[in-house]
C-alpha cells in the first residue's frame, strides 16, 4: 500500500501534481473552447499516476524526454504550471518563448528534454541522453515517455537495441493508452503485452497498472535503481486510459461511451485519494485542502500567461542558431 | 592555396606545413578535436577497427579506445538521435553516416529533432554536434551510394551544411565545425579522399560561412562547390591558355552561405557560372544565382547566369553513363568558354 522511502509529504505532492495536471488540462480545453488558445492539444485526462508515479522515481537532476502528450510529464517533473501555462498562451516568458507551444514544452534546466511532436522522437534522443551520462560520469538516469503507438516505430527498435548494447542508464516507458489516434492495441501489436519486446533486447521488461501510482513508481524505482547502478535499461508498459480524444479533431469513433465511462470508474486521483485515506495519511479535508490548493494554482497561472507579453515579433530568428 | 598558405604565415603558430590527402586531414581534425577536448567522441558504423568505409578514421580507435570512437549497429535514426540527445547534454559528438545516402534513415532525428529543438525551445537547448558524412558520385557504385543530398540540408533552418573541396580546408572548417554549438552537416566527397594538399600540422580553424576565391581571374566567375572545385581549377587551367582567366569561387559553407565574396567577384569579371554535381533543380546552384542576380552585382552583369550541374537523373551505373550525369573538366571548360565568348 505505501511504497517503502515514500514519506507522506511526498504523497501529498504527488497528489498535488495530479490534481495540477487534471485541472491544467481541463483548463487549457475551456480555453480552447473561449478561443484564448489556438492549435491543438493532447489531453492526458486519466493518465495522471503514470506521469507522476514515474517521476516520483527521479532525482531533480535527472531527464526526462516527454510526448505530445505531455502536459503530465512535464509537471511530475517539475515544471511551473504559469510558466506552462503562458507558453499555452505563446507569450515571451513561456517556457519556449512562446515558439513551441503545448507540444514543444520543454523545461531543460528542470531536466525536462522537452515534449516531442513526432512519434518516437524522444526515444533515439534518450538514448543519446544516456551515453551522454555514461560518458560523463553524471549518475543519472534518463527516463523516456512514449506511447503504444511509438513501439512499432523503427526509432523504438535502434534505440532500445543501442541502450542494451552499451547498457545505457535509459528507462523506456511505454504509456499503453490503449489506442495510437485510432489504432486499438489489439490490432496493432501481435503480443499481448508490449512490455514483451524487452526480452528481445535482454532487458527487463515489466508490466504494470499505469493508473495506480504505486504501481507505476514501484516498477520506476526498480529500473532507476538498476540503470543508477550501470545495469542498463529497463522497458516498463503502464497500462492506462485518455478520457479524451486523441487530440482537437477527434470524433472517436473507434470506442464506445461504456469503454470511456468503465474507465473513467478507475480514476487514477480518486484512486490515489482512496488509497491515502485508507492508509490514515491524509483525512478528507486534508484532500479537499490539496485539490482547492491546485485550483488555486491554476486560476493563477492563468490571469498570469494572460498578462504577459507577447514575443517582439522582430525577435522571430532568435533562437534558430546559437 | 596561394591565399591559404599566408593566412598560414600571417597565423604563425603553424608554420609547419606538409602534404596530406584529404581524408588524412579529416583523420587529423578528428585526432586533433578529441585529444583538446574530452567531450568530443565519434560514433558510427564501422568506424572503429574497420576504419571507416573510406578509412577516414584509421587508428583512432586504436588511439582513442572504443569509449570514444563507438562503432554503432547499422542504425542510422539512433545514430543521428543519440548524437543529439548528447549533445543536448553537455557532449561535443562527431557522427558519420557512412554514406550520404544513408542519411535519408536519419532524417526525422536531424531534420526534426537536432535542427528545430534550439528555436522550439526557445533558445534555452543547445544542439552543438557535427555529422560527417562522404556524398558523391564517380565510385561506381550506382544510384543508392552516390547520392549529394546538400541542398536538403540547407533547406532547413537550424541546421548548418559545410562541404570543404580541399586538404587544408577539410581540417579547418571540421575543427570549426566541432567548436560551433549548432548542428553541422559537413559533406565530405569520396572521390577528394585521395586528394592531396599542403596543411598545416597543429590546430587551426577555417572560419564557417566564408566562401573563398580559390583562383583569381577577370573573365568569369565560377562558383563550384566539393569535387567541382578542383575540376574548375583544372579547367581554368586549361582556359588559361587559350586566354581565359576564370576566377574559381568556393563557398565552402553552404549554409550560412556568404555570398558577398562571390558578389564581389561578379563585379569584378560581370559573368558567372555555378557548378555542382547535385542535381540542378532544387540545388544549391538555385540560391547561388538567385543572391547574384537580386544583389549589388545585378547591374555588373554581361551575359545571363549559368548553371551547370547534374542532371536530373539517379546515378547510374555504367562507366560512361555515369561520367555523364554529373558535370566534368570539359564539360566546365566548354561552358565557361561559351559564356565568355559570348554565346549566351
Amino acid at each position: 500500500m505505501r511504497p517503502s522511502g515514500l514519506t507522506a509529504v511526498a504523497l501529498q505532492e504527488a497528489l498535488r501534481k495530479m490534481h495540477l495536471i487534471r485541472l491544467f488540462e481541463e483548463k487549457a480545453e475551456s480555453l480552447y473552447a473561449l478561443g484564448k488558445i489556438h492549435g491543438t492539444m493532447h489531453l492526458s485526462i486519466g493518465q495522471e499516476a503514470s506521469a507522476v508515479g514515474a517521476c516520483l522515481a527521479l532525482k531533480p537532476d535527472d531527464y526526462i524526454l516527454s510526448t505530445h502528450r505531455g502536459h503530465g510529464h512535464c509537471i511530475g517533473k517539475g515544471a511551473e504550471p504559469k510558466l506552462m501555462m503562458a507558453e499555452f498562451f505563446g507569450k515571451d516568458v513561456g517556457y519556449c518563448r512562446g515558439r513551441g507551444g503545448s507540444m514543444h514544452i520543454a523545461d531543460v534546466a528542470g531536466g525536462n528534454l522537452g515534449a516531442n511532436g513526432i512519434v518516437a522522437g524522444g526515444i533515439p534522443l534518450s538514448t543519446g541522453v544516456g551515453l551522454s551520462i555514461k560518458m560523463q560520469q553524471l549518475g543519472k538516469v534518463c527516463l523516456t515517455f512514449f506511447g503504444d503507438g511509438a513501439a512499432n516505430e523503427g526509432a523504438f527498435h535502434e534505440s532500445l537495441n543501442l541502450a542494451a548494447i552499451w547498457q545505457l542508464p535509459v528507462v523506456y516507458i511505454c504509456e499503453n493508452n490503449r489506442y495510437a489516434m485510432s489504432m486499438p492495441v489489439e490490432a496493432a501489436f501481435p503480443i499481448a503485452q508490449i512490455s514483451q519486446r524487452a526480452v528481445a533486447y535482454n532487458m527487463p521488461g515489466v508490466t504494470v497498472d499505469g493508473n495506480d501510482l504505486f504501481a507505476v513508481y514501484e516498477a520506476v524505482k526498480t529500473a532507476v535503481t538498476r540503470a543508477r547502478a550501470g545495469e542498463g535499461p529497463s522497458l516498463i508498459e503502464t497500462i492506462t486510459y485518455r478520457w479524451r480524444g486523441h487530440s482537437k479533431s477527434d470524433r472517436q469513433r473507434y470506442r464506445t461511451r461504456e469503454e470511456v465511462k468503465a474507465w473513467q470508474a478507475r480514476d487514477p486521483i480518486a484512486h490515489l485519494e482512496q488509497q491515502l485515506l485508507r492508509a490514515g495519511l491524509l483525512d478528507e479535508a486534508q484532500l479537499a485542502e490539496i485539490a482547492a490548493a491546485a485550483q488555486q494554482t491554476i486560476e493563477a497561472s492563468v490571469a498570469f500567461a494572460e498578462a504577459a507579453a507577447d514575443p517582439d515579433p522582430a525577435s522571430i530568428l532568435e533562437g534558430v542558431y546559437a | 592555396m596561394l591565399k591559404q598558405m599566408e593566412a598560414v604565415a600571417a597565423g604563425g603558430e603553424t608554420a609547419v606545413t606538409r602534404e596530406l590527402t584529404y581524408a588524412q586531414a579529416v583523420r587529423e581534425a578528428l585526432q586533433l578535436a578529441m585529444t583538446r577536448d574530452e567531450k568530443v567522441f565519434m560514433l558510427g558504423e564501422d568506424i572503429g577497427v574497420y576504419g571507416g568505409a573510406f578509412g577516414v578514421t584509421d587508428g583512432l580507435y586504436e588511439q582513442f579506445g572504443p569509449e570514444r570512437v563507438r562503432d554503432t549497429p547499422i542504425s542510422e535514426a539512433v545514430i543521428a538521435g543519440a548524437a543529439v540527445g548528447a549533445a543536448m547534454t553537455g557532449m561535443r559528438p562527431v557522427a558519420e553516416i557512412q554514406f550520404m545516402d544513408f542519411i535519408t534513415l536519419s532524417m526525422e532525428q536531424l531534420v526534426l529533432q537536432g535542427a528545430k529543438i534550439r528555436f522550439m525551445f526557445g533558445g534555452k537547448a543547445t544542439v552543438p554536434l557535427v555529422l560527417r558524412t562522404p556524398a558523391g558520385s564517380g565510385t561506381g557504385a550506382a544510384a543508392q551510394h552516390s547520392e549529394s543530398l546538400e541542398a536538403w540540408f540547407v533547406h532547413v533552418p537550424g541546421l548548418k551544411v559545410v562541404m570543404p573541396s580541399t586538404p587544408y580546408d577539410a581540417k579547418g572548417l571540421l575543427l570549426a565545425a566541432i567548436e560551433d554549438d549548432n548542428p553541422v552537416i559537413f559533406v565530405e566527397h569520396k572521390l577528394l579522399y585521395r586528394t592531396k594538399g599542403h596543411v598545416p600540422e597543429g590546430y587551426y580553424t577555417v572560419p564557417l560561412s566564408q566562401s573563398e576565391v580559390k583562383r583569381p581571374g577577370r573573365d568569369l566567375t565560377v562558383v563550384a562547390t566539393s569535387i567541382m572545385v578542383p575540376r574548375a581549377l583544372e579547367a581554368a587551367d586549361i582556359l588559361a591558355q587559350e586566354g581565359i582567366e576564370l576566377e574559381v569561387v568556393d563557398p565552402r559553407t553552404l549554409k550560412p552561405y556568404d555570398a558577398g565574396t562571390v558578389t564581389q567577384s561578379v563585379i569584378k569579371t560581370g559573368k558567372a557560372l555555378v557548378v555542382h554535381e547535385a542535381p540542378k533543380t532544387g540545388g544549391f546552384g538555385g540560391e547561388v544565382v538567385a543572391e547574384i542576380v537580386s544583389g549589388a552585382a545585378f547591374d555588373y552583369l554581361e551575359a545571363p547566369v549559368r548553371r551547370l550541374a547534374g542532371l536530373d537523373v539517379p546515378i547510374p551505373y555504367n562507366r560512361e553513363l555515369e561520367r555523364t550525369a554529373v558535370p566534368q573538366v570539359e564539360d566546365i571548360v566548354r561552358e565557361a568558354r561559351a559564356l565568355v565568348q559570348g554565346a549566351y
